[in-house]
């Protein structure tokens, strides 16, 4: 019997894909299989049984750092064993580059950074930005196996079922050659901004670091969370972990207010699907203009203090 | 030591002029240029080599038909490269991230002399970021993604990449596949000189029957591409930055999104 095989090295978007899973394996007449790799497989795997994967490919082997070549390896086995016609990976990092290998080994098509799968006549449809974010790609596999590296929190996690899957032990595969030889935290706290009810976006309309605590009032004010531009971070403003955009955080906040943001495709990626959209600009032909709902037109040095101060007194 | 490295070039078409008509890209006029992740290869190449002391830097592109490919490339020669490799076929109008695997792979079997294979993490019109680990894959190689430090070490490379959650440092033997961040440098700038110099740079051109290879079909179907549907209120408030502020404070508070 021909399977749709899960995996992915975080537990939460392993479960939101096993929930998605399910529900088309049902529909197309297949099996659910799932795949758990490295320390605390075996934890993981009860899980996924437990959210109702049939079957749970198991190698507790050394995976020291999950390179990409070992895992392919150990995802194709698991793929061939399950006969599997469909292999969704969370598109992590980690994900994306395991997605072009293991597809490769498999003679698959692939796509990544899918933001939308659906099922439609029977095929599955993914959806992705290309051309920078300018356009939404909807994307159908042609090969026998196909690939889907999908963003986490595309589905959500399913309610526990009844039964439970069979756990199915995988041969180790070769060794990489590859070595972890250190690991450290990331700069910069932690901030999840795809959480944020509002967001408060700074450009490169701020002329120096320190102006920043304009944006930083404007946002307590909105009791709003910071966002920036990639610029900024590249300039060492704000930590990486505030982008939003292609190479950031993608949003779906009920406000999103750019301040000094010119709206560049790459950056209005990250918030286009906000309810609301305003904007703060010198300039009236940036192309944010063209994305908000309410704007204006003026200097945000003349602009953010009046604004918080108009906030404050509500 | 000597280090000979391949740098994967893609050419796209500049995102900062693409337009959209009635929902369509319009890519018409828009000029290709060398995505900005390469550029970043191309400077890690020249350090790398640099650190080395020595060995080849070979631009190595692959393009479906002319595209003024000659001129483009020139922007990697123009940079350090020292030699230029094209693989240019009519046959590549289809493929997509295998078919372009494919060819590259074995562009670089042909070339020989690679001990690190440098990419992009993704390009800039289509970011798939999968043509690296594909490449790595039918070359039988490591893989390294996401790099944002290379070095040199115990005659293999080192290297600090950046993941969702961590920092972390990988070390591989040679010869290895290593795609990049925007964050590893800044790719130095490109003087007349060098663009002059670049025009006498040794330029190889191949076709895929050079490589021993057969015209490799899509794997994927485009369903459609086109701009996401905006709905956009499009208020903006004239007047003093005091009525401006009012005006706009009272919208948001009448959407809900602000006050209590």
């Amino acid at each position: 019997m021909a399977d749709i095989l899960v995996y992915s090295e975080k537990a939460d978007a392993a479960l939101e894909l096993v929930a998605k899973g399910r529900e088309w394996a049902a529909e197309l007449g297949l099996g659910l299989s799932a795949a758990c790799l490295g320390a605390g497989a075996a934890e993981a795997a009860s899980a996924l049984a437990a959210h109702g994967a049939d079957r749970i490919f198991v190698s507790d082997a050394a995976f020291d750092g999950l390179p990409a070549d070992t895992v392919a390896a150990a995802l194709a086995a698991a793929a061939a064993e399950a006969g599997a016609t469909v292999v969704l990976i969370a598109s992590t990092r980690r994900g994306k580059e395991l997605g072009g290998r293991v597809a490769q080994k498999l003679g698959a098509g692939c796509v990544s950074d899918v933001n939308a799968l659906t099922l439609e006549h029977g095929e599955l449809v993914a959806d992705r930005y290309a051309y920078g974010g300018a356009t939404v790609a909807r994307e159908v596999i042609t090969t026998a196996v196909k690939v889907f590296a999908v963003m986490p929190k595309t589905f959500a996690v399913g309610d526990p079922v009844a039964g439970a899957g069979a756990v199915v032990p995988l041969p180790a595969p070769a060794a990489s050659a590859v070595r972890v030889v250190g690991r450290r935290a990331k700069e910069g706290e932690a901030v999840d901004l795809t959480a944020a009810p509002r967001i408060v976006g700074v450009g490169r309309g701020f002329a120096a670091r320190d102006d920043l605590r304009l944006g930083t009032e404007l946002a307590d004010a909105l009791h709003a969370e910071l966002a920036c531009t990639k610029s900024l971070a590249d300039f060492e403003w704000l930590p990486e972990s505030r982008i939003l955009g292609l190479s950031g955080a993608k949003t779906k906040p009920d406000l999103y207010l750019a301040v000094g943001v010119s709206g560049q495709i790459q950056h209005t990626v990250g918030v286009s699907s906000a309810r609301l959209i305003a904007a703060v600009n010198t300039d009236k032909e940036a192309p944010i203009f063209a994305l908000a709902d309410y704007g204006i037109v003026g200097d945000l040095y003349a602009v953010v203090p009046a604004l918080v101060a108009k906030l404050q007194s509500l | 030591m000597s280090l000979d490295i391949v740098v994967c070039v893609k050419t796209n078409p500049d995102a900062q002029m693409i337009r959209i008509k009635n929902r369509e890209p319009v890519l018409e006029a828009i000029p290709y240029k060398v995505g900005d992740l390469e550029k970043n290869a191309l400077e890690a190449a020249l350090q790398l080599r640099d650190a080395a002391g020595g060995g080849t830097i070979r631009a190595l592109t692959v393009v479906e038909g002319d595209r003024k490919i000659r001129e483009t490339i020139k922007e990697a020669l123009a940079m350090g490269a020292d030699e230029a490799v094209i693989v240019a076929d009519p046959a590549l109008a289809g493929a997509d991230q295998a078919g372009i695997a494919a060819a590259l792979a074995a562009a670089v079997a042909k070339i020989g002399a690679c001990d690190v294979l440098l990419f992009g993490e993704g390009s800039t019109d289509n970011y798939s970021g999968q043509v690296g680990a594909r490449v790595a894959e039918l070359l039988g190689w490591p893989q390294i993604g996401y790099a944002k430090k290379l070095a040199l070490a115990g005659g293999g490379i080192e290297a600090e990449r950046s993941m969702d959650e961590m920092i972390e440092t990988l070390a591989a033997p040679l010869p290895v596949a290593v795609t990049v961040v925007s964050e590893i440098n800044e790719p130095r700038p490109i003087s007349l000189m060098n663009i002059l110099k670049a025009g006498k740079k040794p330029v190889t051109e191949w076709t895929l029957a050079d490589l021993g290879l057969d015209a490799v079909g899509a794997q994927k179907r485009i369903v459609s591409n086109l701009a996401e549907e905006q709905d956009r209120k499009h208020v903006l408030f004239a007047g003093a930055v005091d009525e401006q502020v009012d005006a706009f404070v009272n919208a948001l508070v009448k959407e809900g999104v602000v006050g209590r």
